[in-house]
Parts: C-alpha cells; sequence; structure tokens
C-alpha cells in the first residue's frame, strides 16, 4: 500500500513541477523549439534545474544499498549507440515538433485540458502498444524479467 | 514571478521527483516507459505504474482547485495532426527507450551515453520540425 502512495505521490511532484515550469502547455514548447522565430528560453531552465537536482540525487539514492520499497536499484547497463536510438529519437523528435507534446505533459494534460489532449494520448498509447507487440513478436521474449 | 524562476523551480522539482523514485522504488522515471509497460503486452508489475500515472493526472486537477485559476494550455485543435503526433510519439519513445523525462532527466545525470545521444538528437530534430513547420513551408 504504502508503495502504491509513494508512486502516486511522486507523479504528483512530477507533474507539479510541469504545471509550474509550463511545460505542460504545448504553446510555450513550441515557443521553447522555435530557436528561429520569437523563441522563449524559459524551458532550458526546466532541463538544467531538473539535471541540476537529479544528478546530486541520484547519487545520494544510489548510495544506499537497495531502495526504500524495491530489492535493486534498476539502472540501464547499455552503452551501445544503435540503430533503434537513432531512428527512435528521430521519429519522437518529429512527433514533438509537430505539435508540442512529450509523454509526461501529454499525460499530465489529462488532467488539464482532457478534451483537447485524449486523441493525441490515445494515439500515443496505440502506437506505444502496436510498436510493442511488434517487438514482442520480433524477439525472443526474455525469460523472466 | 519571472518565467524563468517558475520553470526552474519546475524542474527542480521534477528533478526532485526523479531522485525519489530512484530512491524509493529503484526505478528510473521515464514517463514513456512507464506508460507503455502500462499498454499491451503489460508487465506484471503495473500497480506502481498505474499509481504514478493516476498523480501525474490529478495534479494539474489539485492545482486548479487549490489556486482557483486555470492552467495555460494551448495546443493545435487539427485532428488528423494530433493523431499522427501521438502515433509517431508513442512508436518513437519505445523504439527509442525513453522520451524527455528519462533519457534528459534521468539519463543525463546518469552520464549515460545513449541518453545523450538520443536526447542531442530528439530535441534537435524537434526544433528541426518546428522550423519547418512554422517557417519552412510557404510560412
Amino acid at each position: 500500500m504504502m508503495k502504491h502512495v509513494s508512486a502516486f505521490l511522486i507523479g504528483l511532484l512530477f507533474s507539479l513541477g510541469l504545471v509550474i515550469s509550463g511545460m505542460i502547455n504545448p504553446a510555450k514548447v513550441l515557443g521553447f523549439l522555435d530557436i528561429l522565430g520569437a523563441w522563449d528560453a524559459s524551458l532550458a531552465f526546466v532541463m538544467a534545474g531538473a539535471v541540476a537536482v537529479n544528478f546530486m540525487g541520484h547519487r545520494l539514492a544510489t548510495r544506499r544499498p537497495h531502495p526504500l520499497f524495491a530489492g535493486n536499484f534498476a539502472l540501464p547497463t547499455r552503452n551501445d549507440i544503435d540503430l533503434p536510438l537513432v531512428g527512435g529519437a528521430t521519429l519522437f523528435g518529429i512527433g514533438w515538433g509537430l505539435v508540442g507534446f512529450c509523454p509526461g505533459p501529454a499525460i499530465a494534460s489529462l488532467g488539464a485540458a482532457p478534451e483537447q489532449s485524449i486523441a493525441f494520448v490515445v494515439a500515443m498509447l496505440v502506437g506505444m502498444s502496436i510498436t510493442r507487440l511488434v517487438q514482442a513478436g520480433g524477439l525472443r521474449r526474455p525469460s523472466a524479467s | 514571478m519571472h518565467d524563468f524562476v517558475l520553470a526552474t523551480i519546475g524542474g527542480a522539482l521534477i528533478g526532485l521527483a526523479a531522485t525519489l523514485l530512484m530512491a524509493a522504488h529503484g526505478k528510473v522515471m521515464g514517463v514513456s516507459g512507464i506508460v507503455s509497460r502500462l499498454t499491451p503486452p503489460i508487465e506484471s508489475e503495473w500497480g506502481w505504474r498505474l499509481s504514478f500515472v493516476l498523480g501525474v493526472v490529478a495534479a494539474p486537477v489539485a492545482f486548479t482547485a487549490a489556486t482557483q485559476s486555470s492552467i495555460p494550455f494551448t495546443v493545435t485543435n487539427n485532428m488528423p495532426l494530433l493523431i499522427a503526433a501521438g502515433l509517431i510519439v508513442g512508436a518513437g519513445t519505445v523504439i527509442g527507450s525513453g522520451c524527455t523525462s528519462g533519457h534528459g532527466v534521468c539519463g543525463l545525470p546518469r552520464l549515460s551515453p545513449r541518453s545523450f545521444v538520443a536526447t542531442a538528437i530528439f530535441m534537435g530534430v524537434a526544433m528541426v520540425t518546428v522550423f519547418v513547420v512554422r517557417h519552412g513551408l510557404g510560412g
């Protein structure tokens, strides 16, 4: 139970950051991405603030023997730059630039302007699911995860 | 308060959330990873993921109620464009193993080479896309 309350509150905190910073607003995001137009630089401070805090926080958090509610830290271990990474990031960049929604703010906007964001979110979930189903069918399933 | 101050405070809260998710659950706070694993084929550890997502949706509702003000929000009403962008973002973040939060907020502080490359690419491509849409197509 505490595990779920904790995850809920962390999601709440993350989303509050999106609201306060203005990152939840696609128009503001497009203004930030429009570097050769009327550039709104403010969102650079969102990433800078988040990276600075988590740079220190991540090191403090992972210094402990294990997480509060789990047996171990699930940290990505891969360091190779492969085609899916490059191609996937390129696709994501195109979609992000088209309307100004990346996944976090898109989900958060369901709590701010659901009627304006639901179509994007449903399409995003469909895109995610189809891609994962294709990956699961094309690759041998890991024996345990 | 100035936009830059609000952006920095908001960013700090986002970074703190990422730290807390690692400290409490041992997980990378990548929203595309968390959300995509709640879609078929659903993974077994879905409880904390659903709780996190509910928190993300609840925050703007709580903020609006507490401050008695609406959150600035404007997005295109071009339905085909919204759907196409949603499909592309969904597929791209799964194929590329992450989005702004997973690669940017979590991967950069971990000094992950994959996240540095991915973040540079999706930020750069998004900027080019906005340029083409706003200034490149007879605009």
